[in-house]
């Protein structure tokens, strides 16, 4: 029972030292109270004087003003430029933006993203998971996989999966080396501009998202992994609920990186004849010859597209850093009724002072 | 021991003949270095055993071998009679499928010293998961309901049934091992497992752990606990283990062991380790 005494005592005396050298060392607090400390702290050697009722004055950046200002011209001069200089084709380009062609593109672009964004990212989970097993085989072929892919260009890979029934003419599954074939068709009407595209677009996804799901594996401390096997949880739940949430902190990121590159790798589906957004363009203004407004058309539709992703981004990463910050940054909106809130407050405190 | 009358106040350990472990020559080695040169132990159902020593001792290793954290290289571990990590056929040891040694798992909690709590999970997540989702032998998962209402009983059993939805950043790092403990105590098992409970606290917060195993000392539950808090050893064991060198140098009563150690190099740890004010 000795030793609890000691222990007990030892603690009663922690906060107060702890206390005490918090006055000494940590200037945080006592800033916080207002202005030096006092006369509580005899080894202070600071002036006497009580400087709380002084008014703070911060400190001016007079050269952040001077770079404020040159990028505002900057960017005014731009915004004029685009407002006015009538080769932009500003008519046209509203004249394009909704027209049914444009959107029907604008659909196949977004269905192309989608497909092979979801696809690729399942096969890269897989691929990913085959480069972290024990199998030498599994990892030499993860290894392989995402070697060749993102060693080749995607041009190269979209073009010849769109010719592959020239190395191939019919595809069978059956068993190997053996004549047993439960079906077959010929590799042309198999791959058409759409599959070729598909599967152009998600094989290159996959080979780098499944080095971007590794990444995030791996960022994850192993003593989940134990903790979870030591409470009888079972293996496909362990990766699913306590790994792959952690790990999608690292993921996200760089994956949305991916993704909005993808909607604009979409692009080089145009090498197929595949009317996405960039094809359909590209028929348009080769008829008008406006081609600068409908590149524009299609440039403004990326954006839109990519601005909808990060919005998606910024909530979806707020989501999985649930429990890794303290307390969740507030969203942007949140934010603006704070601002609107405190300032109608201190406005109106001000106008009852005067 | 009060394990008897413990089961009463404690329904789930109302069957004292549980939780017998028996620990056999076992061996294991990482690469070249032996961390278990042999180690021999049986704790009794419902005892508390302790091992101390110094770091490297195996201590650890040990600790997680009887969970099949770590795969023994020799030797064996039985709990109430059945190996774990390997079923009898014929005269071969076979290794059991993932699922079974889950099974066994879950009648063996485990506290870390880094606690590995599941930091996206609130704290009464962190402790509902695996009743929901672990296969157990004998006895039906729980259901979502069930294991809610238990997970807030044990969170109340350690004191923090008011910070069940807090994350695990949000929580004091004695507040966190004590959520550990919970989460360990949901699958009700008949062994508890502490691997340096207190190592990773601040001093302040060190006796609120303590205290809630100490509590859990007399619940019938077996108890094997690795530490480096030699006062709280002396209080809650009933037989404290001093390893060395990846071997069982002496083991005893702690009575015994504290003020008439046998062996030379016991003596010298000790001499080494317990604070000067700490008097028998």
């Amino acid at each position: 029972m000795s030793s609890t005494a000691t222990r007990a005592a030892q603690s009663a005396a922690g906060p107060a030292s702890a206390g005490t050298d918090a006055g000494v060392s940590n200037p945080g607090p006592s800033a916080e109270q207002g202005g030096p400390r006092g006369p509580e702290n005899p080894q202070s050697r600071g002036p006497a004087t009580d400087y709380a009722d002084y008014r703070l004055v911060p400190s001016r950046h007079p050269w952040r003003w001077v770079g404020t200002a040159v990028v505002a011209l900057g960017v005014a001069a731009v915004a004029w430029s685009l407002a006015t200089n009538p080769r932009w084709e500003w008519g046209v380009v509203a004249q394009w933006f909704t027209a049914q062609s444009v959107v029907n593109g604008l659909v196949e672009t977004l269905k192309l993203t989608a497909i092979s964004g979801a696809l690729g990212f399942i096969l890269g989970f897989i691929l990913a998971l085959m480069r972290l097993s024990a199998s030498p085989l599994l990892v030499s072929v993860s290894w392989t996989f995402s070697w060749i892919f993102r060693s080749t260009p995607l041009l190269v890979q979209m073009l010849l999966w769109y010719n592959l029934g020239y190395l191939y003419e019919k595809i069978s599954l059956g068993i190997p080396f053996t004549d047993v074939r439960f079906f077959e068709v010929q590799t042309t009407t198999l791959i058409s501009q759409f599959a070729a595209a598909v599967l152009g677009l998600t094989l290159n996804q996959a080979a780098y998202s499944a080095e971007i799901i590794r990444g995030g594996i791996l960022s994850v401390d192993q003593g989940q992994l134990e903790a979870a096997a030591a409470l009888g949880i079972p293996a496909w739940r362990r990766s699913t609920r306590i790994v792959l949430p952690q790990a999608m902190r690292a993921i996200l990121p760089t994956a949305f990186n991916e993704i909005i590159g993808l909607v604009k790798g979409t692009s080089i589906v145009y090498v197929l004849a595949y009317s996405e957004l960039f094809y359909t363009v590209q028929v348009i203004y080769n008829r008008t010859q406006q081609v600068l407004p409908l590149l524009l058309v299609a440039t403004l539709w990326y954006v839109v597209i990519t601005s909808v992703l990060s919005v998606f981004q910024y909530y979806i990463e707020r989501h999985y850093s649930k429990g890794a910050v303290r307390t969740l940054p507030l969203t942007p909106l949140q934010k603006a009724r704070r601002f609107f809130a405190t300032h109608a407050a201190t406005d109106n405190r001000a106008r009852s002072t005067r | 021991m009060t394990a008897t009358a413990a089961a009463t106040e404690h329904p789930a350990a109302s069957d004292t003949t549980r939780g017998l472990v028996e620990i056999t020559k076992v061996r294991k080695s990482f690469g070249a270095t032996e961390v278990l040169k042999g180690i021999t132990l049986t704790v009794e159902p419902g005892g508390v055993a302790v091992i101390v020593g110094p770091s490297g001792s195996g201590k650890s290793t040990l600790l997680r071998t009887i969970n099949h954290l770590e795969k023994v290289d020799g030797g064996f571990i039985a709990i109430d009679g059945e190996l774990v990590g390997y079923e009898v056929r014929g005269k071969r040891l076979h290794e059991l499928r993932e699922k079974d040694i889950l099974k066994q798992r879950t009648e063996i909690g485990m506290v870390f010293q880094n606690f590995n709590l599941f930091p996206h999970l609130t704290a009464l997540e962190n402790v509902t998961e695996a009743p929901v989702v672990a296969p157990r032998s004998g006895k039906p998962r729980l259901t979502k309901a069930e294991a809610r209402d238990r997970g807030l009983e044990l969170l109340d059993r350690v004191g923090l049934k008011d910070r069940a939805g807090a994350y695990p950043r949000q929580l004091s790092g004695g507040q966190q091992q004590r959520v550990a403990i919970a989460r360990a105590l949901a699958l009700d098992p008949k062994i508890l497992l502490f691997d340096e409970p207190t190592s990773a606290l601040d001093p302040e917060l060190v006796n609120e752990v303590l205290d809630v195993i100490r509590e859990l000392a007399t619940s019938g539950t077996t108890l094997i606990i690795v530490t480096h808090e030699m006062g709280f050893a002396r209080d809650v064991a009933d037989t404290v283990v001093f390893m060395d060198q990846g071997q069982i140098v002496e083991q005893g009563a702690p009575h015994d062991i504290f003020t008439n150690p046998q062996e030379e190099r016991t003596r010298s740890f000790f001499s080494k380790v317990i604070e000067p004010a700490f008097n028998i």
